[in-house]
């Protein structure tokens, strides 16, 4: 199937430095000019833009290998250097060698017996403790540092300082030890002593951290843009590489003219500073190279290092084809395992499907139908591997020419598999596999109920499809990203998919006791909600609500449970399913919700994902359906309160009021007594909070006991749709204390929160106490107050992401090949046991219920 | 099938009153059921749990203090809790204790005096006026009578604690019965050193439990207990009225000293399981345990960081890929690093499948 189905494989990267000779031997061409380009506009030969070093213009062919753009990988070339010069990156291994190797013999300062034991040492360090191998190596050089005298040849040292960036010195002369001096030092040194250093002589020679020879990186690692204007912007890497020309080429006329010592000196210091740069350009006491326009350039460590660079970004991290992203918007007819896609995406969007003697006919009419029309196809590919556009010009000999083998990308259809992401992905969860379903108008559309395991909403958020290309990545999607399969969270092994908002408060008053229907009315409910048989719905002229409900559980489902809710006319919170008839309680969002959902564990438990699924996609659409029938809306006279309720509340506060006030006064008398371990200041202010407290639960309880149940603002409450009482106590009653960092509003002011009240008050208005209510208005005082809450709780939010994201982010670097082996151990990579049994009990969170293996079930079943 | 020992006491206890049949019955359905809970082979454990900690991060609160008594005894909680627990600091920034009483003290015997024997006295607290005497190049110190009393100490055996606590060159002396003087000797005659002295006076260590700065004894349950601000946990271990076993610290450091690392293990877990009950968050147990012990699987708590366990990673890209790409990379070139790409970023990064999961069989076929 396969056109090749032998893969290469790396096994392994090995790091070295490059030698000299080595970067000679790669090289496929010597630079020896600054010049880019000739009057004509084509690379100069010798210049850095060279033809042998790859080609990055359409029409050119590289020197090197004879293949032309986007084929030529680019090749190396090289620059002899002038004068050596030292490498920055390995300025502190260089300094540690010159101090701990002699100034005469160049052995490192240590006797041989010694030598050897810590060469030794050393190597075992690395095969069994890598992680402290440098710490070691670091006391080892401590320790030949200190010695003034070689214990080789006796010769006396010199202490020699690092001036910084890039100059040795020895301290008792204040002479420069020049590049070429400490080359020649360091040639001398011998293969084992380099050990003691940590440095492998095979990777990596001390010598070669003294550059005489550098390496220039191809052609096609720094492209030229061509501008609108036609001209041509190089590359920093390119203007960094000519400067380095530019002054060597200076440098080796001055040394064969015979200049000035001082002359030649100071270029070589500038050669030194723009290879200094040309490696990284944010060391510390070297000015940053800059552009004309004065934007530092950005060298090849700043290429690599950080969030942008060439590791996390290109590296770690990947673009693909074959993907979409647009608004998404709900759609509540859809499955739950469905998408709905776009037309717009339809056509761009492909899946390859292989040409077989019995699909040739069936995949002609995609390639007649062309890249415009969908269902058509956008590319035909050979089986060598040519791919070719399907254009209203092509299309007859793509036809024509069609036999098996060939692959043809046609537009993504119903059913197709695709991968539904919105970041950021936090978990698993956040990206999953879902069955298109090609829809008209310009958004993605995804089921309310799958929102929860995204964190999507629809003000705007913006979601990513991905089409597997390969059997192998679509067969991946279906069996194990599919929504059915994140049905559990592997976080707390409890449902993460469940009812939200309307389908929850439907279903409330689906199941309600009041709840009683026509039969016919019954059917066309159920009817509407996508189930098509209606056996389970008993054959009487009126049908209660819970009989509807009845007719989607399976029939041989017992569950016992408790609701949120207390059903109309009940005492108890008690919901009980007995062979798939809801008998007592209430549906709401303790049994169908997401997050707790036991219902629908336990329905997940009994039948498994693909039945859930369907089930809970049922519950979803009877409960928006059951809305729709009803009606279902709130208004502001929800939470109009009867007159005698409000004057209620406000005794309640001002009894608080009073209270506070003496407590204050008793606090001013010097009557009040401190609590142990508290001031009195602080005992007041416990005091006057408790007793706010309960003012505030005392204006929430009134609220409660007076909305009217059958108000709607009240069902969403009750069946835990929407909002809770608290809302609605501070819509109607009150809002309540302000608290900021735990404690009353303070400060502000000398002594006071605002200017309107008097030094010193500690009264509850003063301190962020609202006495008003949202539908009644606050005074402008209050409203204030409410406005720091706010903003305090907008910066906690904006301070809190990049935190937590941080944290994420360590953790799964951390722990990302931590992986459960076939004998039941956790191991990482080195196959060092983390656990002898994954979290003591090998149970998997996402196949238990909340983390526990619930033997009661069983034991009802047996004892029944 | 082996069920673990804490289902195997589940069953005993839910099946006493059962025939043999029904418990055979039961153990049968058990084990099946326990069948299908078990983690698959390959199963990425690891990234799971990273997830479950990480995700419900976004959602915990930042800088609230929860109050366990007086204004200096707060305790971090929430996300910036988390975070030092799994950094591993090894100084935290609300260090506090659960101090748990043998009897007869737990019953509230003598619970104040208790309390204040553990708290930390310095001598600043029994000073009542320093005074500097620059004609005589010395320092008058005058302690408060009440608080001696209320200490138990006497002036002698202060001035014997300040003399072991000065430097050469310093003398003590009980001039008056609360009044010590310190003289600077005739050969450094230096005022800042006087200067310096007075503020070493003040930190002079008196009595108590080092480290404890605050005491508040509470009754949790049917007992009192002392919770402190301020941790110690080795010295409080050696007070005999103090229950060692139930006493605790939330310094993970101090445990792992004193109890080792299953212990620092044990209190990692516990320590970042209460966080997230506290938050009103529901993350499996697993999860942190995972966390823990790859934490921990050294013999010594090494935190998430760079520093930490990401350091001690075999392979260079896994290490590179993290923070401070340019490091690992011209270290390894120094030893001639080899990375036998056998994790996962690695093979992310070379396009290569990551052996987990669906990547780790491998398939032997002839190709023809």
């Amino acid at each position: 199937m396969i056109a090749s189905p032998v893969f290469k494989k790396i096994d392994k990267i090995v790091f070295n430095a490059l030698s000299p000779q080595m970067i000679k031997k790669m090289s496929s061409a010597k630079v020896v000019t600054p010049e880019l380009y000739d009057k004509e506009g084509y690379p100069v030969d010798g210049g850095l833009m060279d033809v042998r070093l790859g080609v990055i213009d359409p029409g050119l062919r590289c020197a090197t290998c004879g293949s032309r753009l986007k084929e030529c990988p680019g090749h190396f070339g090289h620059i002899s250097l002038a004068r050596p010069v030292i490498h920055v990156k390995y300025i502190r291994t260089i300094l540690s060698f010159l101090r701990g190797t002699c100034q005469e013999c160049s052995h490192a300062l240590m006797d041989e017996k010694k030598a050897k034991r810590y060469i030794k040492e050393l190597a075992d360090l690395r095969q069994i403790k890598p992680d402290i191998y440098w710490d070691k190596v670091r006391k080892v050089m401590a320790e030949m540092t200190k010695q003034t005298k070689c214990p080789h040849c006796n010769a006396k040292q010199n202490h020699v300082v690092l001036e910084k960036p890039t100059t040795f010195v020895e301290k008792e002369t204040q002479l420069r030890i020049s590049p070429i001096e400490i080359r020649s030092r360091f040639e001398k040194i011998p293969d084992e002593d380099c050990e003691l250093f940590g440095l492998n002589a095979e990777s990596l020679r001390p010598e070669w951290m003294v550059l005489t020879i550098l390496a220039i990186p191809p052609v096609t690692a720094r492209p030229s843009i061509t501008l609108e204007s036609g001209e041509r912007s190089e590359d920093d890497l390119t203007h960094k590489l000519g400067d380095i020309v530019r002054i060597n080429q200076r440098l080796f006329e001055n040394i064969n003219a015979g200049a000035p010592e001082i002359i030649i000196e100071d270029l070589w210091d500038l050669l030194q500073y723009h290879v200094t740069t040309f490696f990284d350009n944010n060391i510390s006491q070297v000015p940053p190279a800059r552009h004309r326009s004065g934007q530092p350039l950005k060298t090849l460590s700043e290429r690599i290092k950080s969030k942008e660079g060439r590791v996390r970004r290109n590296l770690a991290g990947k673009r693909t084809n074959y993907s979409g992203r647009t608004v998404i918007s709900p759609d509540p007819m859809l499955e739950l395992f469905e998408v709905g896609v776009p037309m717009d995406m339809g056509t761009v969007l492909t899946v390859p499907e292989i040409v077989t003697e019995w699909n040739l006919e069936y995949l002609k009419k995609f390639i007649e139908r062309g890249p415009k029309e969908y269902p058509g196809a956008n590319y035909v590919i050979r089986p060598d591997g040519k791919k070719k556009k399907i254009t209203e010009e092509t299309k007859e000999t793509a036809m024509e020419e069609l036999e098996p083998g060939y692959i043809v990308e046609r537009h993504i259809m119903d059913g197709d598999v695709a991968l539904f992401n919105r970041q950021p992905s936090l978990h698993r969860m956040s990206m999953m596999a879902h069955r298109i379903k090609m829809l008209k108008y310009k958004t993605l559309r995804l089921n309310p109920a799958v929102c929860h395991p995204y964190n999507a909403d629809f003000d705007g958020d913006e979601m990513n499809l991905h089409i597997p290309q390969t059997e192998e990545a679509r067969a991946e999607a279906e069996l194990l990203l599919s929504v059915k399969n994140h049905l559990i969270s592997p976080r707390y092994g409890l449902s993460i998919i469940g009812c939200v908002q309307d389908a929850l408060a439907g279903n409330y008053l689906l199941t309600r006791s009041d709840m009683k229907m026509p039969f016919n009315e019954a059917v066309s409910l159920l009817n509407n909600s996508n189930v098509t048989d209606f056996s389970g719905l008993p054959n009487k002229d009126t049908v209660t609500g819970k009989e509807v409900f009845s007719a989607l559980l399976p029939p041989d489902f017992s569950f016992t449970g408790e609701s949120k809710a207390i059903d109309l006319g009940e005492t108890g919170k008690e919901v009980l399913i007995r062979k798939g008839k809801l008998t007592k309680g209430v549906m709401d969002s303790n049994n169908l919700g997401q997050g707790a959902g036991m219902m629908l564990r336990k329905l997940h438990e009994m039948y498994g994902p693909n039945t859930t699924i369907i089930i809970l996609g049922n519950i979803f659409k009877l409960g928006i359906q059951m809305l729709m029938k009803r009606g279902f809306t709130i208004a502001l006279s929800d939470m109009d309160l009867p007159k005698k309720v409000r004057d209620g509340i406000n005794a309640a506060l001002d009894g608080a009021e009073e209270d506070v006030d003496n407590l204050i006064n008793s606090f001013h008398a010097g009557e009040l007594k401190a609590l142990p371990g508290r001031s009195r200041n602080e005992t007041l202010e416990l005091k006057i909070m408790e007793r706010l407290n309960a003012a505030r639960d005392e204006t929430g309880n009134i609220v409660a006991e007076n909305a009217d149940p059958k108000s709607h603002t009240m069902i969403m409450a009750i069946s835990g749709a929407r909002g809770k009482l608290l809302n609605l106590a501070q819509i109607a009653g009150s809002v309540g204390q302000q608290a900021l960092r735990g404690q009353r509003i303070s400060g502000g002011f000398k002594g006071r929160t605002l200017s309107c009240f008097k030094e010193g008050s500690l009264t509850p208005a003063s301190r962020g106490f609202i006495k008003s209510s949202f539908s009644g208005g606050m005074r402008p005082d209050e409203f204030f107050f409410q406005a720091i809450t706010g903003r305090d709780s907008l910066m906690d939010t904006a301070l809190r992401t990049p935190k937590s994201g941080y944290l994420y982010r360590r953790l799964s670097n951390a722990m990302q090949d931590l992986k459960v082996e076939y004998d039941n151990t956790v191991r990482d990579v080195s196959k060092k046991i983390i656990q002898f049994r994954y979290g003591e009990d090998s149970i998997d969170v996402s196949k238990s219920e909340g983390g526990k293996l619930d033997i009661a079930p069983i034991l009802e079943e047996v004892q029944r | 099938m082996k069920l673990p020992p804490k289902i195997k006491d589940d069953i005993k206890d839910a099946t006493a009153n059962l025939n043999v049949a029904q418990k055979k019955i039961v153990q049968d359905m058990v084990e099946k059921k326990y069948a299908r809970m078990r983690v698959q082979a390959g199963e990425c454990v690891g990234i799971l749990s990273a997830e479950s900690i990480g995700e419900p991060g976004t959602q915990m609160t930042l800088n609230t203090f929860h109050f366990a008594g007086v204004a200096e005894m707060n305790v971090t909680v929430g996300l910036p809790r988390l975070i030092e627990i799994l950094d591993g600091r090894k100084s935290i920034s609300t260090p506090n204790m659960e101090v748990y009483l043998q009897p007869p003290y737990n019953k509230g015997k003598d619970i104040k005096k208790i309390a204040n024997e553990i708290k930390e006295i310095k001598m600043s607290e029994l000073i009542s006026e320093i005074s500097l005497n620059i004609a005589d190049s010395s320092l008058e110190l005058s302690l408060d009578k009440a608080i001696l009393e209320d200490l138990e100490l006497d002036s002698k055996t202060v001035k014997t604690l300040l003399t072991k606590k000065l430097k050469a060159g310093f003398k003590a002396e009980l001039a008056e019965e609360f009044l010590i003087i310190v003289r600077l000797s005739e050969k450094t005659k230096d005022l800042k050193e006087l200067y310096r002295l007075k503020e070493t006076i003040k930190g002079v260590y008196v009595k108590g439990v080092k480290g404890v700065t605050q005491v508040l004894p509470i009754k949790k349950g049917d007992e009192f207990i002392i919770i402190t601000a301020g941790s110690n946990f080795k010295a409080i271990l050696k007070l005999d009225y103090v229950d060692p076993i139930r006493t605790v610290t939330n310094d993970i450091f101090q445990i792992e000293e004193v109890l080792g690392i299953e212990a620092a293990r044990s209190a990692i877990i516990n320590e970042a399981y209460k966080v997230i009950q506290e938050q009103g968050l529901n993350v499996d147990i697993r999860h942190l345990m995972l966390v823990a012990d790859t934490m921990c699987v050294n013999g010594k708590v090494k935190g998430i960081t760079r520093y930490g366990i990401i350091r001690e990673k075999t392979s260079v890209l896994a290490r590179a890929s993290f923070e401070t790409p340019l490091r690992h990379i011209f270290n390894a070139a120094k030893i001639g690093e080899e990375d036998v790409l056998n994790s996962v970023v690695e093979n992310v990064m070379i396009n290569q499948p990551v052996p987990i999961g669906t990547g780790l069989p491998g398939l032997v076929t002839k190709v023809k």
